[in-house]
Protein backbone atom coordinates (compact mmCIF):
# COMPACT_ATOMS: atom_id res chain seq x y z
CA UNK A 1 0.00 0.00 0.00
CA UNK A 2 1.05 3.36 -1.03
CA UNK A 3 3.48 5.00 2.22
CA UNK A 4 1.38 8.11 2.36
CA UNK A 5 -2.05 6.74 2.50
CA UNK A 6 -1.07 4.28 5.17
CA UNK A 7 0.00 6.96 7.56
CA UNK A 8 -2.57 8.87 7.43
CA UNK A 9 -4.89 6.07 7.89
CA UNK A 10 -2.85 5.37 10.81
CA UNK A 11 -3.61 8.45 12.19
CA UNK A 12 -7.33 8.10 11.58
CA UNK A 13 -7.24 5.27 13.54
CA UNK A 14 -5.76 6.86 16.41
CA UNK A 15 -7.40 9.83 16.49
CA UNK A 16 -10.92 7.49 15.87
CA UNK A 17 -9.62 5.05 18.81
CA UNK A 18 -8.60 7.94 20.75
CA UNK A 19 -12.38 9.35 20.09
CA UNK A 20 -14.17 6.64 21.30
CA UNK A 21 -12.04 6.20 24.20
CA UNK A 22 -12.78 9.69 25.36
CA UNK A 23 -16.64 9.31 24.85
CA UNK A 24 -16.37 6.00 26.71
CA UNK A 25 -14.92 8.06 29.68
CA UNK A 26 -17.24 10.88 29.11
CA UNK A 27 -20.11 8.35 29.38
CA UNK A 28 -19.44 7.04 32.53
CA UNK A 29 -17.90 10.37 35.10
CA UNK A 30 -20.07 13.24 35.96
CA UNK A 31 -22.29 13.80 38.96
CA UNK A 32 -23.19 10.25 39.05
CA UNK A 33 -20.49 8.22 38.38
CA UNK A 34 -21.56 5.28 36.54
CA UNK A 35 -18.98 2.02 36.58
CA UNK A 36 -17.71 0.96 32.76
CA UNK A 37 -19.40 -2.69 33.12
CA UNK A 38 -22.67 -0.86 34.47
CA UNK A 39 -22.40 1.08 30.96
CA UNK A 40 -21.57 -2.57 28.67
CA UNK A 41 -24.57 -3.89 30.34
CA UNK A 42 -26.86 -0.93 30.15
CA UNK A 43 -26.00 -0.98 26.30
CA UNK A 44 -26.33 -4.79 25.68
CA UNK A 45 -29.46 -4.84 28.48
CA UNK A 46 -30.96 -2.02 28.69
CA UNK A 47 -33.09 -1.38 31.29
CA UNK A 48 -34.98 1.48 32.62
CA UNK A 49 -33.55 3.23 35.47
CA UNK A 50 -32.46 6.21 36.57
CA UNK A 51 -28.81 5.74 35.29
CA UNK A 52 -29.90 4.54 31.48
CA UNK A 53 -32.01 7.64 31.60
CA UNK A 54 -29.06 9.98 32.39
CA UNK A 55 -26.90 7.63 30.26
CA UNK A 56 -28.70 7.17 27.13
CA UNK A 57 -31.02 10.66 27.60
CA UNK A 58 -28.87 13.48 29.20
CA UNK A 59 -24.75 12.37 28.44
CA UNK A 60 -25.24 10.74 24.95
CA UNK A 61 -26.51 13.38 22.88
CA UNK A 62 -24.70 15.68 24.55
CA UNK A 63 -21.44 13.73 24.02
CA UNK A 64 -22.58 13.33 20.33
CA UNK A 65 -23.02 16.96 19.87
CA UNK A 66 -19.87 17.76 21.61
CA UNK A 67 -18.14 15.71 18.48
CA UNK A 68 -19.79 17.28 15.40
CA UNK A 69 -19.93 20.71 16.62
CA UNK A 70 -16.36 20.79 17.92
CA UNK A 71 -15.51 18.76 14.91
CA UNK A 72 -17.33 21.59 12.74
CA UNK A 73 -16.03 24.46 13.72
CA UNK A 74 -12.21 22.98 13.67
CA UNK A 75 -13.06 21.93 9.88
CA UNK A 76 -14.31 25.19 9.04
CA UNK A 77 -11.02 26.61 10.73
CA UNK A 78 -9.23 24.36 8.63
CA UNK A 79 -10.90 26.03 5.26
CA UNK A 80 -10.80 29.33 6.60
CA UNK A 81 -7.36 29.56 7.56
CA UNK A 82 -6.19 27.87 4.55
CA UNK A 83 -8.43 30.30 1.97
CA UNK A 84 -6.89 33.28 4.16
CA UNK A 85 -3.13 31.47 3.78
CA UNK A 86 -3.62 33.20 7.91
CA UNK A 87 -3.32 31.64 11.12
CA UNK A 88 -4.91 33.92 13.05
CA UNK A 89 -8.39 33.76 11.32
CA UNK A 90 -10.70 31.07 12.76
CA UNK A 91 -14.42 30.32 12.34
CA UNK A 92 -15.30 33.52 14.80
CA UNK A 93 -13.32 36.00 12.78
CA UNK A 94 -15.56 36.91 9.55
CA UNK A 95 -18.49 38.25 11.38
CA UNK A 96 -20.65 34.68 10.88
CA UNK A 97 -20.83 34.03 14.97
CA UNK A 98 -21.36 37.92 15.60
CA UNK A 99 -24.36 37.67 13.63
CA UNK A 100 -25.81 34.64 15.10
CA UNK A 101 -25.21 35.89 18.76
CA UNK A 102 -26.57 39.06 18.10
CA UNK A 103 -29.77 37.37 16.40
CA UNK A 104 -30.12 35.40 19.37
CA UNK A 105 -29.61 39.00 21.99
CA UNK A 106 -32.19 40.38 20.27
CA UNK A 107 -34.49 37.12 20.48
CA UNK A 108 -33.72 36.94 24.06
CA UNK A 109 -34.55 40.65 24.99
CA UNK A 110 -37.48 40.98 23.12
CA UNK A 111 -38.60 37.65 25.03
CA UNK A 112 -38.86 35.89 21.97
CA UNK A 113 -36.65 33.06 23.19
CA UNK A 114 -38.85 29.94 21.98
CA UNK A 115 -36.66 29.55 18.72
CA UNK A 116 -32.91 30.77 19.38
CA UNK A 117 -31.63 28.24 16.74
CA UNK A 118 -33.96 29.68 14.39
CA UNK A 119 -32.83 33.63 15.33
CA UNK A 120 -28.90 33.03 15.33
CA UNK A 121 -28.88 30.89 11.78
CA UNK A 122 -31.07 34.61 10.79
CA UNK A 123 -28.58 36.71 12.33
CA UNK A 124 -25.50 34.25 10.61
CA UNK A 125 -26.81 34.25 7.33
CA UNK A 126 -27.52 37.97 6.78
CA UNK A 127 -23.77 38.56 8.14
CA UNK A 128 -22.85 36.05 5.43
CA UNK A 129 -24.86 38.20 2.93
CA UNK A 130 -23.63 41.72 3.96
CA UNK A 131 -20.04 40.60 4.14
CA UNK A 132 -20.03 38.55 0.81
CA UNK A 133 -21.51 41.83 -0.63
CA UNK A 134 -19.33 44.17 0.35
CA UNK A 135 -16.26 42.32 0.01
CA UNK A 136 -16.55 41.14 -3.78
CA UNK A 137 -16.68 43.56 -6.88
CA UNK A 138 -17.22 42.52 -10.07
CA UNK A 139 -17.55 39.30 -8.82
CA UNK A 140 -13.98 38.87 -7.71
CA UNK A 141 -14.21 38.29 -3.75
CA UNK A 142 -11.11 39.94 -2.11
CA UNK A 143 -9.57 38.62 0.35
CA UNK A 144 -8.22 41.11 2.24
CA UNK A 145 -11.63 43.17 2.37
CA UNK A 146 -13.32 40.13 3.47
CA UNK A 147 -11.18 39.67 6.75
CA UNK A 148 -11.25 43.38 7.11
CA UNK A 149 -15.39 43.64 7.12
CA UNK A 150 -15.50 40.68 8.56
CA UNK A 151 -13.57 41.60 11.94
CA UNK A 152 -15.46 45.23 11.82
CA UNK A 153 -18.72 43.46 11.59
CA UNK A 154 -17.72 41.12 14.71
CA UNK A 155 -16.79 44.65 16.56
CA UNK A 156 -19.96 46.11 15.45
CA UNK A 157 -22.32 43.22 16.49
CA UNK A 158 -20.38 42.93 19.61
CA UNK A 159 -21.15 46.43 20.41
CA UNK A 160 -24.59 46.02 19.50
CA UNK A 161 -24.79 43.05 21.92
CA UNK A 162 -23.50 45.59 24.84
CA UNK A 163 -25.80 47.94 24.08
CA UNK A 164 -29.02 45.66 24.14
CA UNK A 165 -27.65 43.59 26.95
CA UNK A 166 -27.23 47.67 28.97
CA UNK A 167 -30.83 48.20 27.96
CA UNK A 168 -32.03 44.63 28.35
CA UNK A 169 -33.95 43.60 31.69
CA UNK A 170 -32.22 42.08 34.57
CA UNK A 171 -34.07 38.55 33.65
CA UNK A 172 -32.58 38.52 31.25
CA UNK A 173 -29.31 39.23 30.85
CA UNK A 174 -28.21 35.68 32.46
CA UNK A 175 -29.84 33.90 29.23
CA UNK A 176 -27.52 35.87 27.21
CA UNK A 177 -24.33 35.81 28.86
CA UNK A 178 -25.06 32.01 29.21
CA UNK A 179 -25.76 31.38 25.29
CA UNK A 180 -22.53 34.28 24.36
CA UNK A 181 -20.37 31.66 26.97
CA UNK A 182 -21.58 29.10 25.22
CA UNK A 183 -23.25 25.53 26.25
CA UNK A 184 -23.79 22.12 24.60
CA UNK A 185 -26.81 21.75 26.70
CA UNK A 186 -29.41 21.01 24.18
CA UNK A 187 -32.52 18.80 24.73
CA UNK A 188 -34.10 19.25 21.52
CA UNK A 189 -33.17 16.01 20.09
CA UNK A 190 -34.25 17.19 16.43
CA UNK A 191 -32.09 19.89 16.69
CA UNK A 192 -29.45 17.60 17.71
CA UNK A 193 -29.64 15.96 14.40
CA UNK A 194 -30.01 18.49 12.71
CA UNK A 195 -26.56 20.05 13.73
CA UNK A 196 -24.99 16.21 13.55
CA UNK A 197 -26.00 16.04 9.76
CA UNK A 198 -24.70 19.70 8.71
CA UNK A 199 -21.79 19.04 10.91
CA UNK A 200 -21.21 15.32 8.71
CA UNK A 201 -22.45 17.06 5.31
CA UNK A 202 -19.97 20.45 6.13
CA UNK A 203 -17.21 17.86 6.46
CA UNK A 204 -17.44 15.83 3.57
CA UNK A 205 -17.98 18.75 1.24
CA UNK A 206 -15.28 20.55 2.27
CA UNK A 207 -12.97 17.23 1.81
CA UNK A 208 -13.54 17.55 -2.31
CA UNK A 209 -11.82 20.81 -1.74
CA UNK A 210 -8.93 19.53 -0.02
CA UNK A 211 -6.88 19.53 -3.52
CA UNK A 212 -8.00 23.78 -4.30
CA UNK A 213 -6.89 23.98 -0.38
CA UNK A 214 -3.80 22.54 -0.97
CA UNK A 215 -3.14 24.87 -4.45
CA UNK A 216 -4.45 28.08 -2.23
CA UNK A 217 -1.82 27.65 0.37
CA UNK A 218 0.62 28.70 -2.19
CA UNK A 219 -0.98 32.16 -2.79
CA UNK A 220 -4.30 32.54 -5.28
CA UNK A 221 -1.80 33.19 -7.90
CA UNK A 222 0.05 30.18 -7.87
CA UNK A 223 -3.49 28.20 -7.16
CA UNK A 224 -4.57 29.96 -10.72
CA UNK A 225 -1.47 28.50 -12.49
CA UNK A 226 -2.15 25.17 -10.77
CA UNK A 227 -5.60 25.46 -13.04
CA UNK A 228 -8.05 26.12 -9.69
CA UNK A 229 -11.00 27.90 -10.99
CA UNK A 230 -9.97 30.77 -7.44
CA UNK A 231 -12.94 33.19 -7.91
CA UNK A 232 -15.16 29.85 -7.51
CA UNK A 233 -13.69 27.83 -5.42
CA UNK A 234 -13.67 30.97 -2.77
CA UNK A 235 -16.91 31.74 -2.86
CA UNK A 236 -17.89 28.26 -1.89
CA UNK A 237 -15.47 27.78 0.65
CA UNK A 238 -16.61 31.06 2.19
CA UNK A 239 -20.52 30.43 2.09
CA UNK A 240 -19.91 26.39 2.84
CA UNK A 241 -17.61 27.35 6.27
CA UNK A 242 -19.80 30.43 7.12
CA UNK A 243 -22.82 28.01 7.26
CA UNK A 244 -21.46 25.29 8.83
CA UNK A 245 -20.25 28.13 11.70
CA UNK A 246 -23.83 29.66 11.60
CA UNK A 247 -25.32 26.52 11.98
CA UNK A 248 -23.06 25.06 14.79
CA UNK A 249 -23.22 28.72 16.29
CA UNK A 250 -26.83 28.87 16.56
CA UNK A 251 -27.11 25.83 18.44
CA UNK A 252 -24.53 25.88 20.98
CA UNK A 253 -23.28 29.35 21.40
CA UNK A 254 -20.01 31.04 21.37
CA UNK A 255 -17.52 27.89 22.14
CA UNK A 256 -14.27 30.17 21.46
CA UNK A 257 -10.69 28.58 20.25
CA UNK A 258 -11.88 25.30 19.21
CA UNK A 259 -11.53 26.62 15.18
CA UNK A 260 -8.42 28.68 15.98
CA UNK A 261 -6.70 25.93 18.01
CA UNK A 262 -7.31 22.58 16.54
CA UNK A 263 -6.34 23.21 13.13
CA UNK A 264 -2.82 24.57 14.53
CA UNK A 265 -2.07 21.26 16.51
CA UNK A 266 -3.20 19.00 14.04
CA UNK A 267 -1.05 21.15 11.42
CA UNK A 268 1.78 19.93 13.97
CA UNK A 269 1.05 16.55 13.65
CA UNK A 270 -0.41 15.57 10.02
CA UNK A 271 0.97 18.21 8.18
CA UNK A 272 -0.14 20.80 5.94
CA UNK A 273 -1.92 18.23 2.95
CA UNK A 274 -5.24 19.10 3.84
CA UNK A 275 -6.27 15.97 2.25
CA UNK A 276 -5.57 14.55 5.81
CA UNK A 277 -5.74 17.34 7.94
CA UNK A 278 -9.52 18.04 7.22
CA UNK A 279 -10.34 14.70 8.50
CA UNK A 280 -7.73 14.40 11.44
CA UNK A 281 -9.00 18.65 12.54
CA UNK A 282 -12.59 16.94 12.23
CA UNK A 283 -11.72 14.22 14.80
CA UNK A 284 -9.43 15.85 16.83
CA UNK A 285 -12.14 18.94 16.77
CA UNK A 286 -14.45 16.61 18.66
CA UNK A 287 -11.96 15.26 21.23
CA UNK A 288 -10.81 18.68 21.95
CA UNK A 289 -14.76 20.12 22.58
CA UNK A 290 -15.84 16.79 24.27
CA UNK A 291 -12.92 16.40 26.51
CA UNK A 292 -13.14 19.91 27.50
CA UNK A 293 -17.00 19.90 27.96
CA UNK A 294 -16.65 16.82 30.16
CA UNK A 295 -14.56 18.77 31.90
CA UNK A 296 -16.90 21.53 32.46
CA UNK A 297 -19.58 19.14 33.96
CA UNK A 298 -17.41 17.50 36.25
CA UNK A 299 -14.69 19.83 37.61
CA UNK A 300 -17.00 21.11 40.42
CA UNK A 301 -20.18 19.59 39.96
CA UNK A 302 -22.84 19.46 40.80
CA UNK A 303 -21.93 23.18 39.51
CA UNK A 304 -21.76 23.34 35.85
CA UNK A 305 -19.01 25.53 34.45
CA UNK A 306 -19.48 27.13 30.78
CA UNK A 307 -17.78 24.99 28.16
CA UNK A 308 -16.45 28.01 26.23
CA UNK A 309 -14.18 29.08 29.37
CA UNK A 310 -12.83 25.60 29.21
CA UNK A 311 -11.93 25.63 25.65
CA UNK A 312 -10.49 29.01 25.71
CA UNK A 313 -8.44 28.60 28.73
CA UNK A 314 -7.19 24.62 28.41
CA UNK A 315 -6.76 25.89 24.69
CA UNK A 316 -5.00 28.82 24.95
CA UNK A 317 -2.49 27.36 27.42
CA UNK A 318 -1.88 24.43 25.60
CA UNK A 319 -1.32 26.53 22.29
CA UNK A 320 0.93 28.98 24.23
CA UNK A 321 3.41 26.05 25.68
CA UNK A 322 3.16 24.11 22.09
CA UNK A 323 4.02 27.29 20.19
CA UNK A 324 6.77 28.51 22.67
CA UNK A 325 7.81 25.02 21.92
CA UNK A 326 7.68 24.65 18.10
CA UNK A 327 8.37 27.36 15.49
CA UNK A 328 4.14 28.03 13.75
CA UNK A 329 4.10 25.76 11.02
CA UNK A 330 2.53 28.35 8.93
CA UNK A 331 -0.39 28.35 6.31
CA UNK A 332 1.90 31.07 5.19
CA UNK A 333 4.62 33.30 5.27
CA UNK B 1 2.92 28.39 -30.41
CA UNK B 2 2.08 31.60 -28.49
CA UNK B 3 0.98 34.52 -30.36
CA UNK B 4 0.16 37.54 -28.70
CA UNK B 5 -1.64 40.59 -30.98
CA UNK B 6 -2.31 44.16 -30.04
CA UNK B 7 -2.33 43.54 -25.92
CA UNK B 8 -3.74 46.05 -24.52
CA UNK B 9 -4.01 45.55 -20.56
CA UNK B 10 -3.52 47.18 -17.04
CA UNK B 11 -4.61 47.31 -13.46
CA UNK B 12 -6.58 49.81 -11.99
CA UNK B 13 -4.07 51.45 -10.30
CA UNK B 14 -3.45 52.71 -13.59
CA UNK B 15 -0.12 50.95 -14.92
CA UNK B 16 -0.58 49.51 -18.81
CA UNK B 17 0.68 47.45 -21.48
CA UNK B 18 0.16 49.13 -24.43
CA UNK B 19 -0.63 47.65 -28.02
CA UNK B 20 2.14 44.59 -27.74
CA UNK B 21 2.23 42.09 -30.74
CA UNK B 22 4.84 39.34 -31.19
CA UNK B 23 4.82 35.84 -31.01
CA UNK B 24 6.86 32.78 -30.24
CA UNK B 25 7.70 30.01 -32.34
CA UNK B 26 7.95 25.84 -30.58
CA UNK B 27 10.72 25.01 -29.04
CA UNK B 28 12.15 28.65 -28.94
CA UNK B 29 13.81 30.28 -25.59
CA UNK B 30 12.34 33.75 -25.90
CA UNK B 31 14.12 36.44 -23.34
CA UNK B 32 11.98 39.27 -22.06
CA UNK B 33 13.85 42.03 -20.70
CA UNK B 34 13.47 45.79 -20.03
CA UNK B 35 13.86 48.74 -16.94
CA UNK B 36 12.25 48.07 -13.36
CA UNK B 37 8.31 48.77 -14.16
CA UNK B 38 8.82 48.20 -18.14
CA UNK B 39 5.55 45.67 -17.41
CA UNK B 40 7.84 42.23 -17.41
CA UNK B 41 5.89 40.67 -15.01
CA UNK B 42 2.42 42.23 -16.44
CA UNK B 43 2.95 40.88 -19.98
CA UNK B 44 3.62 37.16 -18.42
CA UNK B 45 0.61 37.65 -15.71
CA UNK B 46 -1.23 38.45 -19.01
CA UNK B 47 -0.23 35.58 -20.92
CA UNK B 48 -0.87 33.24 -18.10
CA UNK B 49 -4.50 34.89 -17.54
CA UNK B 50 -4.44 36.08 -14.45
CA UNK B 51 -4.70 39.32 -15.90
CA UNK B 52 -7.84 40.22 -18.45
CA UNK B 53 -7.08 42.12 -21.48
CA UNK B 54 -8.62 44.82 -22.56
CA UNK B 55 -7.99 45.43 -26.02
CA UNK B 56 -6.13 42.71 -28.34
CA UNK B 57 -5.98 38.87 -27.19
CA UNK B 58 -3.21 36.08 -27.07
CA UNK B 59 -3.37 32.74 -29.07
CA UNK B 60 -1.91 29.61 -27.76
CA UNK B 61 -1.61 26.94 -30.66
CA UNK B 62 -4.34 28.88 -32.65
CA UNK B 63 -6.58 29.02 -29.66
CA UNK B 64 -7.83 32.16 -27.63
CA UNK B 65 -6.72 31.61 -23.97
CA UNK B 66 -9.63 33.27 -22.89
CA UNK B 67 -11.71 30.48 -24.14
CA UNK B 68 -9.75 27.42 -22.50
CA UNK B 69 -10.75 25.80 -19.36
CA UNK B 70 -8.57 26.78 -16.28
CA UNK B 71 -7.45 23.19 -16.48
CA UNK B 72 -6.44 23.22 -19.86
CA UNK B 73 -4.46 26.15 -19.49
CA UNK B 74 -2.51 24.57 -16.54
CA UNK B 75 -1.57 21.53 -18.34
CA UNK B 76 -0.09 23.46 -21.14
CA UNK B 77 1.37 26.46 -19.67
CA UNK B 78 2.99 26.37 -16.59
CA UNK B 79 4.37 29.30 -14.39
CA UNK B 80 7.94 29.57 -12.21
CA UNK B 81 6.70 33.31 -10.58
CA UNK B 82 8.93 35.56 -7.70
CA UNK B 83 5.58 34.94 -5.24
CA UNK B 84 6.62 30.68 -5.24
CA UNK B 85 9.67 32.29 -3.50
CA UNK B 86 8.07 32.98 -0.06
CA UNK B 87 6.74 29.05 0.70
CA UNK B 88 7.26 28.30 4.12
CA UNK B 89 5.12 25.50 4.29
CA UNK B 90 5.27 22.38 6.27
CA UNK B 91 5.13 20.13 2.62
CA UNK B 92 8.23 17.77 1.89
CA UNK B 93 10.30 18.37 -1.37
CA UNK B 94 8.32 15.71 -3.05
CA UNK B 95 4.52 16.62 -1.52
CA UNK B 96 5.43 20.29 -2.99
CA UNK B 97 6.65 19.25 -6.56
CA UNK B 98 3.31 17.04 -6.76
CA UNK B 99 1.40 20.17 -6.32
CA UNK B 100 2.38 20.43 -9.68
CA UNK B 101 -0.21 17.25 -10.70
CA UNK B 102 -3.36 19.12 -9.55
CA UNK B 103 -4.73 20.13 -12.77
CA UNK B 104 -4.50 16.54 -13.52
CA UNK B 105 -6.68 15.34 -11.14
CA UNK B 106 -10.14 14.55 -11.84
CA UNK B 107 -13.00 15.49 -9.70
CA UNK B 108 -13.30 12.66 -6.54
CA UNK B 109 -9.53 11.78 -7.30
CA UNK B 110 -8.09 11.94 -3.50
CA UNK B 111 -4.56 10.10 -4.31
CA UNK B 112 -2.22 10.64 -6.67
CA UNK B 113 -1.74 8.11 -9.62
CA UNK B 114 1.03 6.08 -10.47
CA UNK B 115 1.29 8.22 -13.38
CA UNK B 116 1.93 11.19 -11.04
CA UNK B 117 4.44 9.36 -9.21
CA UNK B 118 6.74 8.72 -12.09
CA UNK B 119 6.05 12.00 -13.69
CA UNK B 120 6.95 13.49 -9.92
CA UNK B 121 9.97 11.61 -10.36
CA UNK B 122 11.35 12.12 -13.61
CA UNK B 123 11.02 16.29 -13.11
CA UNK B 124 12.97 16.27 -9.33
CA UNK B 125 15.86 14.22 -11.39
CA UNK B 126 15.73 16.38 -14.07
CA UNK B 127 16.01 19.25 -11.81
CA UNK B 128 18.38 17.48 -9.25
CA UNK B 129 16.66 17.14 -6.31
CA UNK B 130 16.06 13.83 -5.84
CA UNK B 131 18.09 13.48 -3.05
CA UNK B 132 15.83 16.03 -1.18
CA UNK B 133 12.57 14.67 -1.64
CA UNK B 134 11.75 14.21 2.49
CA UNK B 135 13.44 17.64 3.11
CA UNK B 136 10.99 20.15 4.13
CA UNK B 137 10.19 22.63 1.31
CA UNK B 138 10.52 25.45 3.47
CA UNK B 139 14.45 24.13 4.93
CA UNK B 140 15.99 24.59 1.24
CA UNK B 141 18.50 26.84 -0.16
CA UNK B 142 17.87 29.49 -2.53
CA UNK B 143 19.28 27.85 -5.49
CA UNK B 144 17.46 24.27 -4.28
CA UNK B 145 14.50 26.05 -4.16
CA UNK B 146 14.36 27.64 -7.09
CA UNK B 147 14.03 23.79 -8.71
CA UNK B 148 12.30 22.36 -6.69
CA UNK B 149 9.62 25.29 -7.87
CA UNK B 150 10.63 24.72 -11.13
CA UNK B 151 10.15 20.94 -11.21
CA UNK B 152 6.34 21.68 -9.68
CA UNK B 153 6.21 23.55 -12.75
CA UNK B 154 7.56 20.58 -15.25
CA UNK B 155 5.37 18.65 -13.40
CA UNK B 156 2.47 20.27 -15.32
CA UNK B 157 3.87 18.56 -17.97
CA UNK B 158 3.68 22.08 -19.84
CA UNK B 159 3.98 23.18 -23.22
CA UNK B 160 5.55 26.60 -22.58
CA UNK B 161 7.14 27.35 -19.28
CA UNK B 162 7.03 30.91 -18.49
CA UNK B 163 9.58 32.09 -15.58
CA UNK B 164 9.43 35.48 -14.19
CA UNK B 165 13.55 36.75 -12.95
CA UNK B 166 14.27 32.39 -11.84
CA UNK B 167 17.97 34.24 -10.85
CA UNK B 168 16.84 36.70 -8.83
CA UNK B 169 18.61 36.45 -5.31
CA UNK B 170 21.11 33.67 -6.13
CA UNK B 171 24.82 33.74 -6.30
CA UNK B 172 26.47 33.51 -10.53
CA UNK B 173 26.90 29.46 -9.56
CA UNK B 174 23.29 29.33 -9.00
CA UNK B 175 22.21 31.37 -11.68
CA UNK B 176 24.11 29.47 -14.15
CA UNK B 177 22.60 26.65 -12.70
CA UNK B 178 19.49 27.53 -13.05
CA UNK B 179 19.64 28.76 -16.38
CA UNK B 180 21.90 25.49 -17.83
CA UNK B 181 19.14 23.55 -16.70
CA UNK B 182 16.31 26.10 -18.08
CA UNK B 183 18.53 25.83 -21.55
CA UNK B 184 18.72 21.77 -21.29
CA UNK B 185 15.02 21.40 -21.01
CA UNK B 186 14.20 23.50 -23.78
CA UNK B 187 16.56 21.69 -26.02
CA UNK B 188 16.33 18.29 -25.13
CA UNK B 189 13.20 17.83 -24.12
CA UNK B 190 11.95 20.99 -26.26
CA UNK B 191 9.91 23.20 -23.92
CA UNK B 192 8.98 26.41 -24.97
CA UNK B 193 10.18 28.96 -22.65
CA UNK B 194 9.60 33.13 -22.02
CA UNK B 195 11.83 33.99 -19.29
CA UNK B 196 12.08 37.59 -17.96
CA UNK B 197 15.74 38.43 -16.70
CA UNK B 198 16.97 41.38 -15.32
CA UNK B 199 20.15 40.63 -15.81
CA UNK B 200 21.48 41.62 -19.50
CA UNK B 201 24.49 39.33 -19.53
CA UNK B 202 22.32 36.13 -18.94
CA UNK B 203 20.07 37.48 -21.63
CA UNK B 204 22.28 37.76 -23.85
CA UNK B 205 24.37 33.89 -23.32
CA UNK B 206 21.03 31.98 -22.93
CA UNK B 207 17.75 33.44 -24.73
CA UNK B 208 16.97 32.80 -28.53
CA UNK B 209 15.33 35.98 -28.96
CA UNK B 210 14.78 38.99 -26.99
CA UNK B 211 11.63 41.37 -26.18
CA UNK B 212 13.04 44.57 -24.76
CA UNK B 213 10.27 45.92 -23.14
CA UNK B 214 9.85 49.98 -22.12
CA UNK B 215 6.63 51.94 -20.14
CA UNK B 216 4.61 49.01 -21.54
CA UNK B 217 5.38 48.99 -25.02
CA UNK B 218 7.69 46.70 -27.01
CA UNK B 219 10.61 48.80 -27.63
CA UNK B 220 12.20 46.39 -30.04
CA UNK B 221 12.37 42.46 -31.28
CA UNK B 222 15.28 40.48 -32.46
CA UNK B 223 17.96 38.19 -31.30
CA UNK B 224 20.77 39.39 -28.49
CA UNK B 225 23.07 41.21 -31.42
CA UNK B 226 20.64 43.07 -32.91
CA UNK B 227 19.30 44.29 -29.12
CA UNK B 228 21.91 44.16 -26.91
CA UNK B 229 23.69 47.23 -28.79
CA UNK B 230 24.90 50.35 -26.12
CA UNK B 231 22.20 52.91 -28.67
CA UNK B 232 19.68 50.61 -27.51
CA UNK B 233 20.47 50.21 -23.77
CA UNK B 234 21.49 54.01 -23.40
CA UNK B 235 17.89 55.12 -24.51
CA UNK B 236 16.18 52.55 -23.22
CA UNK B 237 18.03 52.05 -19.47
CA UNK B 238 19.22 55.25 -19.65
CA UNK B 239 22.94 54.38 -18.31
CA UNK B 240 26.11 54.33 -20.54
CA UNK B 241 26.87 50.97 -20.90
CA UNK B 242 30.35 49.60 -23.73
CA UNK B 243 29.51 46.72 -25.69
CA UNK B 244 31.74 44.22 -25.85
CA UNK B 245 32.06 40.51 -27.28
CA UNK B 246 31.89 37.66 -24.94
CA UNK B 247 35.36 36.06 -25.86
CA UNK B 248 34.12 32.30 -25.39
CA UNK B 249 30.32 32.54 -26.55
CA UNK B 250 30.57 35.82 -28.91
CA UNK B 251 27.53 36.63 -27.58
CA UNK B 252 27.14 40.44 -26.82
CA UNK B 253 28.32 41.49 -23.17
CA UNK B 254 27.71 44.29 -21.44
CA UNK B 255 30.32 46.61 -19.41
CA UNK B 256 28.57 48.89 -16.90
CA UNK B 257 30.08 52.29 -16.48
CA UNK B 258 30.31 53.98 -12.88
CA UNK B 259 29.51 57.59 -12.41
CA UNK B 260 28.56 57.62 -15.95
CA UNK B 261 24.80 58.30 -15.57
CA UNK B 262 24.81 61.92 -16.42
CA UNK B 263 26.42 61.77 -19.33
CA UNK B 264 23.70 60.28 -21.61
CA UNK B 265 21.18 62.97 -20.47
CA UNK B 266 23.15 65.73 -22.75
Amino acid sequence: MNKKLKGWLIWIFALTGFLLISAIFSLSVGADKISLSKIVSLIFSPEKGIESTILFHIRFPRILLAIFIGGALAVSGVIFQGMFRNPLVGPYTLGVSGGAALGVTLSISLGLGFCLPLAGMSGAILAIFIVYFLASRKGLLRIPTLLLIGVMLSFLSSSLITLIMALADVTKLHGILFWIMGSLEESNLGLIRLVITLSILGAILSFFFAHNLNAFSLGEEEALHLGINVERTKKILFVLASLLTGSVVSVSGMIGFVGLVVPHFMRMFVGSDHRILLPAAFLGGGIFLLLCDTLARTVISPIELPVGVITGILGGVLFIYFLSKKQLVGTAK
Amino acid sequence: MLRVKNLTCGYEAGFFLKNITFSVNDGELMGIIGPNGSGKSTLLRAIRRVLKPLKGGILFKGKRIDRMGFKELAQKVSVVSQSAEEITLNFTVREYVLLGRIPYRRRFQILETKTDEKIVANTMSLTDITHLSERNVGELSGGERQRAIIARALAQEPELLLLDEPTIHLDIGHQIEILDLVKRLNEQNNLTVIIVLHDLNLASLYCDRLLLLREGEVHSIGTADEILTYSIIEEVYKTPVVVEKNPISSKPLICLVPGGKGEVKK
